[in-house]
């Protein structure tokens, strides 16, 4: 079984605060991670791997640096990684990166699946899945907390909701998003690291995918920021104290209107 | 290059490198340089600069633009489940009719199922003035590909301005499909919407960095324009008994319902009666509650304020409590009027989940946890003392 696993480094998002004097983020020396939604997509495709045979490849878009990302990856357990870096996609929406990503995949060579975590936790969008699966017009399957039965040709998956679960099944070559239930990731091996630091790292620019120049980049992205701030802070607290029964009047008194 | 500093007009005064979200520009021999690899031409730079010494080329080169005066009025998916409409589609409705007052254009429902005649009275009462119903025995449920196709086909025929549909499991899915099929702007989880009085395009305004800041998001150039909004972020319309409605039954050759995937079963798995994402009030608990026997108290006090059980990580990785329960970024996102924090101490993953609630009360022995810095009223205290009294309190005032 062939997999491909879509893949983003983001900025590990605890360390990223707002410093109090100037109202701007804090960035000094932020580390950036795989996606840890990504981590479960990683961990997934691996075992496939390991029960089914074949190779899991990892792909990313981003800037150079995403290289150690793809690294990441292949130290627990994937096969190769491909970058798909060019100042040509710079400024992308979820639209022109899901049509770039796509347009990578193709170039990739075939394929059974493809897995993304549910969403990137610094844009939150869990568009670019999605987008994915439409561009290269197969079916998905978003939100898949378990993989109950798997064959070369179908999966059957579950697939969860607010209120609980469906069971559905998919014919392959599909794209699934999952979720943090549906595994616990691996940390990598010393076998793992060796490999990853020796691995080969494949570059797709423009020029290798040859992609509609006006659906790539800013150009292709019908989205565009015409703002960004720091959201007001939340007006500060007040702390209730005294006997446990009194704190508990006063509590009540001041929601009670918003329980009745 | 997209973006640049006219080095003759920079002064090297550095508003831009404190603007700047990403920690891209820095300054070099007096001299403002952008990092590219780390801009993502947000724009934040040239708005803060005084000396018009940031050159953002924002227009598309040539595109395959709409013709965007054709397009005409909101459109809201109306989200069913077993049959019944979801709450946040009423919510929705509710925040169109604000906006089509601006825009002066109507707000159409588009609901696709099967039998659901007895929902549409109080989809008109609450906003709709026009509702598009596609109903099929295959369609009784929530497919991808269908419900795509489907939408898709109306979007090109009828023209919306704008597209609203809620942020839920199923309308994430759906509408990004939609969106690439007809190459739209799509703008998730907006906490905010407005309508540009000059250009009368919608403003969409949206969390990112887990909260961290705050990004107003435009696609002036494409249509319709759509947007994603969680549960309770914004209000429903009290339903008017004397709104009238249209309602226009499309229909589509069967062919269109065609799925590759298989809907085999729908598995109802919430422990309490109350769905996270739509309750009022929260009751969480996180690592202080020591073990899954003491949820049973939270549990109780859920029952007697009619609300909704919900867990820190901690907890879930513990075993405690289900992960459906889960809130903060791994888990659900939660607004609701009251989030009650029982022995949680605030990780920012937890608070990134539940900070846009309304009310929110903490109860931590620590004084110092970073949970008080977000509460509206803390509580300095052991939750097994404080709990119980809560609950004593509030059944006596609700006559429980």
């Amino acid at each position: 079984m062939n997999i491909i696993v879509c893949i983003k480094q983001v900025p590990e998002t605890t360390e990223v605060r707002i410093n109090p004097e100037t109202n701007t983020l804090m960035r000094e020396g932020v580390k950036s991670i795989i996606n840890p939604f990504d981590m479960y997509a990683i961990e997934e495709a691996v075992r496939l791997k390991e029960r089914f045979g074949g190779k899991v490849s990892i792909v990313t878009m981003g800037p150079p640096q995403a290289d150690s990302a793809l690294r990441e990856a292949i130290s627990i357990g994937a096969d190769e990684g491909y970058l798909v870096c060019d100042r040509a996609f710079a400024g992308s929406d979820t639209w022109a990166t899901s049509y770039t990503l796509a347009g990578a995949i193709k170039k990739m060579g075939s394929f059974d699946l493809i897995i993304c975590g549910k969403q990137a936790s610094d844009g939150d969008t869990a568009q670019v899945g999605p987008g994915i699966s439409t561009h290269l017009d197969i079916p998905q399957v978003t939100y898949v907390k378990k993989v109950e039965e798997a064959t070369d040709k179908h999966m059957r998956v579950e697939r969860m909701l607010e209120e609980g679960y469906e069971i559905i099944e998919t014919p392959l070559p599909a794209l699934l998003t999952v979720v943090k239930e549906i595994n616990e990731p691996r940390i990598p091996s010393l076998k793992g690291l060796m490999r990853a630091k020796s691995a080969k790292i494949v570059i797709l620019t423009q020029k290798e995918l040859a992609l509609d120049p006006q659906q790539i980049g800013l150009c292709g992205s019908p989205t565009q920021v015409v703002k960004i701030f720091t959201p007001q802070p939340r007006a500060g607290g007040q702390m209730l104290s005294g006997e446990v029964s009194d704190i508990a009047k006063k509590l009540v008194d001041l929601i009670k209107d918003e329980v009745i | 290059m997209p973006i640049s500093i006219l080095i003759e007009k920079c002064t090297g005064c550095s508003l831009c490198v404190k603007a700047c979200p990403f920690d891209a520009i820095r300054i070099m021999d007096k001299k403002a340089f952008i990092d590219l690899n780390k801009c993502t031409l947000c724009g934040a730079c040239k708005d803060a600069c005084k000396f018009k010494a940031v050159l953002l080329e924002k227009t598309p080169l040539k595109c395959d633009l709409p013709e965007i005066k054709d397009y005409k009025g909101i459109w809201v998916f109306i989200e069913q489940k077993n049959g019944r409409v979801q709450s946040v589609s009423y919510e929705l409705l509710g925040k169109a009719q604000e906006l089509a007052k601006k825009l002066r254009c109507q707000v159409s429902g588009v609901l696709i199922g099967n039998k659901l005649e007895d929902q549409l009275d109080e989809l008109v009462f609450c906003g709709a003035d026009n509702i598009y119903l596609v109903e099929s025995p295959e369609l009784a449920n929530f497919q991808d590909e269908p419900y795509t196709k489907i939408l898709v086909e109306l979007i090109k025929k009828y023209k919306p301005e704008i597209f609203l549909c809620g942020a839920t499991n199923i309308g994430r899915s759906l509408i990004s499909r939609v969106a690439i099929n007809i190459k739209a702007g799509l703008t998730a989880d907006c906490t905010g919407l407005d309508i540009d009085p000059a250009k009368n395009i919608l403003l969409q305004t949206r969390p990112a960095f887990g909260g961290n800041i705050m990004a107003t998001i435009i696609s002036p150039n494409y249509r319709p324009q759509m947007a994603t909004v969680r549960h309770k972020v914004f209000t429903p319309l009290e339903a008017d008994k004397k709104r009238k409605g249209k309602i226009i039954k499309e229909n589509f050759n069967p062919s269109l319902y065609f799925s590759r995937t298989k809907l085999l079963d729908i598995i109802e798995e919430i422990e309490s009666t109350v769905n996270l994402s739509e309750a009022d009030i929260i009751v969480s608990g996180g690592r202080g509650m020591g073990g899954a026997d003491n949820f049973k108290l939270l549990k109780e006090f859920a029952h007697v304020l009619g609300a909704a059980v919900g867990s820190s990580r901690a907890a879930v990785d513990s075993g405690w409590m289900p992960y459906s329960h889960q809130v903060g970024q791994t888990g659900r996102t939660v607004a609701p009027k009251i989030y009650f924090a029982c022995g949680i101490s605030g990780q920012i993953q937890h608070l990134v989940g539940m900070q846009s609630s309304k009310i929110i009360v903490a109860i931590n022995k620590d004084p110092e946890a970073p949970i008080f810095k977000v509460a509206t009223y803390g509580i300095v205290g052991d939750l097994f003392q404080v709990v119980p009294e809560l609950i004593k309190t509030f059944k006596e005032v609700l006559h429980k």
